[in-house]
């Protein structure tokens, strides 16, 4: 009775949970409990996506969404975002400077030297898959001696705070148009839904909380030939951003804390002369919390082609905003797939009500007719 | 990233209705303009739910921003209180909403939630129905482009989706949408009345009850007030017709429990492979059967 047996809820839902309960701890007696530190940290680019794509910059609370998700970063990034909703927002931020960042990594694709110069960090960029199976039974005094060995020697000061940005340079040469800040309000997602058309800002902001694998095959989409962004990454850097906000009694700008985000910013060829001024060429803006380039990079190249989407009418879906904007969100997508596995058995009633209808219509015609199948 | 800071245990505790106040008050606001504008997709930040979208965050966002102590309600799906979503649904409501009730019965009910399905028993001008939607917009079968059915419904443009329904008639002679029946409120915008049978479709029209249409996922409320036209599209000579429950024979079916010949019915096959059918709204089927043992002298089947 499969109908059937879907019904009288309560208890097959307590089951479900124990069951996936039971699941997370079955190594039993030889097993140990996952830290939130451990995950933060050990699997610090895992965080990062969850606060990404969660839209909250907490990645002790990713961190439980991970353990208590048993690693799903779909509904981690899920329950970040329901914890989300039941905070009210407290102040709009003003703009927040990149220059500021303290950072961990900067690269530059353009240029062979950068005023600050080449920073490669932490990067699997040029390190080789292959199997590291001294990890498979590490040792832990070897594995707390790694940090301690890897500062040994540095001094506090070696490094600059910041660095300047590689666009800046672009600019002052001309070759990319001077920046205009935009004097509209940032279009808060949160409180204001997409009505198209939609302002860059909007698009910017679905973008930086997107799913990263739908993110990455869009852009990617435009980067095999469905467009024709062909994106110079300018400058790709990750680091600490500091925070700051108004004093809530003086209104004075006081820095709050600092947020890990990756920053990507693309340079595309030049565009016929949409102003008056002389030909330059165009930028694509991609960030997002957390150390997590692809999703930076895809931001970029789809910001690029979203602008001119916008200029010109959309020529490949990745040039669509419709398209981009509403169906790159994790929770909505993921959320929409699984609800499909709810009983549908009103609808698809009706549907057999219709087919079979139809079905002996055809019947009919068929028999008065003398058809063939 | 930074360590040393402590979880917000403190927090925990969620306040009345889960979401909070500006949240509520703007889905609140939202309401009140899709009633001023009868079946206009009102556009609102619709926020997260700790379940899954598509799973009714939409209807239970409507819900949170109405109830409050002293209101009943009641949590359907495919017509049953005790369907796993419409369990956890209501668990959820009674979780984050101390001091109101929840029934079964549908005429007890002050709010009732639903997927898929309205109630047998009529409802009445006291009570809200609220229904969870996950396409809100019914020309999306012809028209992709979300900014350009806006500007369809704006011109009461409906002539792609009434060329659909002739289209169906030359391929098969008959309208094929089976659910989700386009309707037109009060003369001019077409909804999606949410998956809800044809069967449905006609309590929709001159309701007593203010029925609301909450999309959660696609971020959309609109509202079919009280005692307001829903029409749906058809052709003079090609009327809107419901789901058909006779047999072979051309007589009606009856539920295999209650015995009700005007109910919406399950089709249900048994571990013999014998097809039964069942009223799927579970509340008339109970209220139809405890009716029946309290009449003296009439025997149980």
């Amino acid at each position: 009775m499969g109908y059937v047996a879907i019904k009288g809820g309560g208890r097959a839902i307590a089951g479900a949970e124990a069951a996936m309960e039971a699941l997370r701890c079955a190594e039993g007696e030889a097993g140990t409990p996952l830290t939130l530190a451990a995950i933060e940290q050990q699997l610090r680019l895992l965080t990062s996506r969850v606060v990404s794509e969660g839209g909250l910059y907490h990645p002790r609370l990713a961190a439980l969404a991970i353990k208590q998700m048993q690693g799903d970063t779909l509904e981690a990034a899920f329950a970040l975002r329901a914890y989300r909703s039941t905070k009210p927002r407290l102040l709009d931020l003003p703009v927040q400077e990149t220059r500021q960042m303290r950072l961990i990594r900067r690269i530059s694709s353009a240029f062979k030297d950068i005023p600050g110069g080449q920073m490669l960090g932490p990067t699997t960029d040029y390190a080789l898959r292959l199997m590291r199976l001294d990890l498979a039974d590490e040792s832990p005094e070897a594995f707390r001696s790694v940090s301690r060995r890897f500062l040994d020697g540095v001094a506090d000061n070696d490094l600059p705070d910041s660095y300047p940005k590689v666009v800046d340079a672009l600019r002052e040469e001309g070759l990319l148009p001077p920046l205009t800040r935009s004097r509209e309000a940032a279009f808060d997602i949160t409180r204001d839904p997409l009505v198209f058309p939609v302002p860059r800002s909007a698009a910017l902001a679905t973008m930086a909380r997107a799913e990263t694998g739908s993110l990455l095959a869009i852009a990617y989409s435009n980067m095999r030939g469905y467009g024709d962004v062909h994106p110079t990454i300018a400058e790709l850097r990750v680091g600490y951003l500091p925070v700051v906000l108004p004093h809530p009694v003086t209104g004075e700008p006081i820095e709050a804390g600092e947020v890990l985000v990756t920053e990507c910013e693309v340079v595309a060829m030049y565009e016929g002369a949409d102003s008056d001024g002389p030909p330059t060429f165009t930028l694509g803006y991609g960030a997002c919390f957390g150390h997590n380039e692809v999703k930076a990079i895809s931001m970029a190249i789809l910001d690029r082609a979203l602008q001119k989407g916008m200029r010109d009418g959309p020529a490949n879906p990745s040039e669509d905003p419709e398209f981009v904007l509403l169906h790159v969100d994790g929770v909505d997508s993921m959320g929409f797939a699984s609800h499909y596995k709810m009983p549908h058995y009103v609808t698809f009633q009706s549907d057999m009500d219709r087919l079979r209808t139809t079905q002996g219509k055809a019947d009919a015609a068929q028999s008065s007719q003398g058809v063939e199948s | 990233m930074n360590v040393g800071y402590e979880l917000p245990l403190d927090d925990a505790a969620y306040s009345f209705g889960f979401l909070d106040e500006y949240a509520k008050r703007e889905v609140r606001r939202t309401i009140l303009k899709a009633i001023c504008i009868p079946g206009y997709q009102t556009p609102y930040a619709s926020r997260e739910m700790p379940m899954g979208r598509g799973f009714g965050t939409g209807g239970l966002q409507v819900t949170l921003s109405l109830i409050g102590e002293g209101d009943t309600l009641k949590v359907i799906d495919q017509g049953a209180d005790d369907s796993v979503n419409a369990v956890n649904l209501r668990h959820f409501v009674e979780l984050t909403c101390p001091g109101i009730d929840t029934t079964e019965r549908t005429t007890e009910a002050s709010l009732i939630q639903s997927r898929h399905r309205i109630p047998e028993v009529a409802l009445s001008e006291s009570q809200v129905m609220i229904l969870q939607v996950p396409y809100p917009d019914p020309l999306v079968v012809v028209e992709p482009s979300e900014a350009r059915r806006k500007v369809m419904h704006g011109e009461a443009d409906y002539s792609r989706l009434l060329t659909k329904l002739y289209e169906d008639i030359v391929q098969f002679d008959e309208i094929t949408i089976s659910h989700r029946y386009p309707t037109r409120i009060n003369d001019h915008y077409v909804i999606d009345p949410s998956p809800i049978p044809r069967y449905d479709v006609p309590r929709l029209d001159n309701s007593p009850a203010l029925i609301l249409l909450g999309a959660g996922r696609e971020k959309k409320i609109y509202a079919v007030p009280p005692y307001t036209r829903a029409e749906p599209l058809a052709f003079d000579d090609v009327p809107f017709r419901i789901e058909d429950f006779r047999d072979a024979q051309g007589k009606r079916r009856p539920c295999a429990r209650c015995g009700a010949t005007d109910s919406f019915l399950d089709e249900l096959i048994d571990d013999d492979g014998n097809k039964q059918w069942q009223c799927s709204d579970s509340d008339y089927c109970h209220s139809r059967l405890a009716e029946r043992d309290t009449i003296p002298g009439e025997a149980m089947s």
